[in-house]
């Protein structure tokens, strides 16, 4: 399982860095999936909206309904439905792909446990909508669809009246019980989508909305497709005929000839089964659930920096408990804090140059803490022998580090690229333990803890608090955001990094005009 | 690389994805059934008469019960189960039990059969008993039908509607 996983880890990365030639970095939609759901679901509700104008809810009248809006209407409600259609396909596809990269990324365990729970019903829900939505044509598809689901609906006896004998014969299907499959039609993906909000609930600012731009071109792609190949309907349903050859849409339905040959206990048990699996995912072992980020009071000021850094929501701002002057300090709630040390970086408190005091910051991961991570940047340094020596600091999901060191190159593990406080890189400059720094990470947009490096990256250009301080040279830091498969990059960032640092021995650091810093957009 | 080569990179990945889309949507096509049978499908929900009629109590009983659940009647719940043959060309394709469905026992017994029948003439023939008197039996419906290709054929039961219906 876990060869499974790291296998398709690497490929998302190897997918991401190839579309991420052709796309600017935040228009990546791989890096986009759960945006370009929330997009299609868009799409498919106003187009949804439409076409239920066109629609009419009784058995006889449903199909020729939905039969002028394609032919007579086809410049509109025509293509509103193709539309509804094919949004609604491409929801499952960037859906399953969106659960895919989760798992494969490992963001399901701990205290990510919620998003991925609160995931797995809306796959349901969206398949329910789908497959109902296929009954409303009334078309040959239709009528199908609708036995078969019926069938196996009955096979469980959950109805003290069979539903498949609704479709029994044109005299047995009933304009009420057409209606009832409209309303749960529009029922269920209301339901889907409040379920989505609560899918959100642990995630601070949640990307819901794709860049502009993807959503222009994916708008434009589905609106060609909608004119160059609509969406139709393939007969009238006709109760006294069986349906023989019909065109399935193979991301609802392509379980659908499965149910109807196998024995209905055994495709119910498999379903219950794999929906019991997909629940239980976050606590399959192996379980490993580091500490959570713990705040030293004696060190927290309050001022809030970790609170609006925490891509989790894991951290609120409270009144102070210690008596201390401040207005508020931190809180964790350790059952949302995913362990990424990304308040660490972001606390003021947590700078290497305290001396006496040791390093203690207001807020800090137990088992990965800042203190600890001075220790290595010291060991990592001690072993630096040839000039320019350069430090690297690199995330647990970036490029790997293991290979890297030499006389040269010294390198210190993070967890995240936001773990690292800016102070960290003036300490090793102004103390002369390298001449150059190097961070890197997740591919931009990529970030495993979600704002990592986006808030390194910003922290070090001093454009987020804490800032990295004025007095450090820029020229001598280097930031490479390349993921996992980036260890050929990082060599080259680092050769022609230390050929740089080589030629600008700098007697009077700072006084140059920084040279680009950073590297990884290409 | 130029911004024309990315605007037709870019474009290429999207017409793709929604080339992939619009193709699954409806295609490869697939047989749900083969295309030289007809379908006849026997279909009911009936409830069987109640194992036990309904009866008096005899005023020992009244008086063991409760007094607020006092009553001169009983009825048990629990039916019969309904028993159905089915013969088609001479050829008995189904002679089951069909058991009473609820909790009690007390609801009706359900079929849901369906057969892939050649096209062309058949006999017909039903029987059921709800009584619980084996092969006695209270519903008996014989019938010529003609059906073509592709066409199918529904069989209900409706006891207060005289027994089998036939729509096709
Ligand atoms: C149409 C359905 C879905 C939509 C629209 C959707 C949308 C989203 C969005 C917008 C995010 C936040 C991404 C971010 O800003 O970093 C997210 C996170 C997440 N989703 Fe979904 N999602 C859907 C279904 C699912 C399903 C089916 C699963 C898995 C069973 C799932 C698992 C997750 C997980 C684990 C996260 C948290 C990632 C993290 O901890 O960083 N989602 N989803
Ligand atoms: S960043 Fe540090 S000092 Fe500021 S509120 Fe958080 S723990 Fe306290
Ligand atoms: S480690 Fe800090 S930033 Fe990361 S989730 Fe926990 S509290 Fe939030």
């Amino acid at each position: 399982m876990e060869r499974i996983k790291s296998a398709l880890r690497l490929a998302f990365a190897a997918a991401e860095a190839r579309l991420g030639r052709l796309f600017p970095p935040a228009w990546n939609p791989l890096l986009n999936l759960g945006a370009l759901g929330f997009f299609f679901y868009w799409i498919v509700t106003v187009s949804g909206i439409y076409i239920y104008v066109f629609f009419d809810t009784g058995v006889s009248q449903a199909y020729s309904s939905v039969e002028y809006m394609t032919r007579d209407q086809w410049f509109a409600a025509g293509v509103m439905r193709s539309l509804h259609r094919y949004a609604s396909d491409a929801l499952v596809s960037v859906m399953a792909l969106h659960l895919l990269r989760e798992f494969a990324l490992d963001r399901y365990r701990g205290a990510r446990w919620f998003s991925w729970v609160s995931g797995v019903p809306v796959v349901v829900l969206v398949y329910v909508a789908g497959i109902t939505g296929y009954w409303l044509v009334w078309d040959r598809l239709a009528q199908y669809v609708a036995t078969v689901s019926a069938e196996w609906l009955d096979a469980a006896g959950l109805f003290g009246e069979p539903i498949a004998r609704n479709f029994l014969s044109p005299q047995h299907l009933s304009d009420r019980f057409f209606s009832l499959l409209v309303f749960l039609h529009i029922a269920v993906p209301l339901v889907a989508l409040l379920l989505l909000w609560v899918h959100l609930q642990r995630i601070a600012r949640p990307r819901i909305n794709p860049p502009r731009g993807l959503a222009a071109g994916v708008l434009a792609a589905f609106l060609a497709l909608a004119l160059v190949y609509p969406a139709k309907s393939q007969g009238p349903a006709d109760l006294l005929s069986v349906p023989t050859e019909i065109g399935l849409d193979w991301f609802y339905l392509p379980l659908f000839p499965v149910l109807e040959r196998l024995p209905g206990p055994l495709t119910w048990s498999a379903a219950l089964a794999v929906f019991a699996m997909f629940v239980a995912i976050p606590w399959l072992p192996p379980m490993r659930r580091p500490k959570p980020a713990a705040v030293d009071l004696a060190n927290c000021n309050g001022c809030g920096r970790c609170f609006a850094d925490c891509p989790y929501n894991a951290i609120t701002m409270v009144a102070r408990s210690d008596g201390r002057p401040f207005s508020s300090e931190a809180r964790v709630d350790p059952a949302l804090c995913v362990s990424c040390g990304i308040c660490a970086g972001a606390c003021p408190t947590a700078t290497p140059f305290r001396r006496r005091a040791g390093l203690h910051p207001g807020i800090d991961l137990p088992e990965r803490s800042l203190a600890a991570l001075r220790e290595a940047v010291h060991a990592a340094a001690a072993r630096l022998t040839a000039r320019p020596r350069i430090l690297v600091f690199g995330c647990d999901f970036g490029p790997p580090l293991g290979g890297l060191e030499s006389p040269q190159v010294g390198v210190v593990p993070l967890v995240c690229s936001g773990q690292l406080p800016p102070s960290f890189v003036d300490y090793v400059l102004s103390r002369d333990l390298a001449e150059g720094v190097v961070l890197t990470g997740c591919a931009e947009y990529a970030c495993h803890n979600r704002f990592g490096n986006e808030w390194a990256k910003a922290r070090m250009a001093r454009a987020r608090d804490p800032h990295l301080r004025e007095r450090v040279p820029r020229h001598r830091l280097r930031i490479l955001w390349a993921g996992p498969l980036g260890y050929g990059r990082l060599r080259e960032t680092l050769d022609s990094f230390a050929r740089e640092l080589a030629l600008t021995a700098d007697p009077q650091p700072g006084k140059r005009n920084p040279s680009v810093l950073e590297t990884g957009h290409a | 690389m130029p911004d024309v080569g990315r605007w037709f990179g870019q474009s290429l990945i999207l017409a793709g994805f929604v080339t992939v889309i619009g193709f699954f949507s409806q295609r490869p096509t697939l047989v749900v059934f083969p295309p030289d049978r007809a379908q006849l499908v026997v279909s009911f929900a009936h409830g069987a008469e109640r194992r036990e009629a309904c009866r008096r109590l005899t005023p020992q009983e009244i008086a063991r019960l409760p007094p607020q659940q006092r009553r001169p009647n009983t009825c048990e719940r629990e039916r019969l189960p309904v028993r159905l043959v089915l013969a088609i060309d001479g050829n008995q394709v189904f002679d089951g039990v069909l058991e009473p469905t609820g909790i009690w026992g007390d609801g009706p017994s359900r079929a849901y059969l369906k057969f892939a029948l050649p096209p062309g003439r058949h006999h017909l023939v039903l029987k059921l008993e709800d009584r619980g008197r084996g092969d006695a039996f209270a519903y008996v419906s014989e019938r010529e039908i003609e059906l073509g290709a592709g066409r199918r054929l529904a069989v209900d039961f409706k006891a207060d509607a005289g027994g089998f219906l036939f729509y096709g």
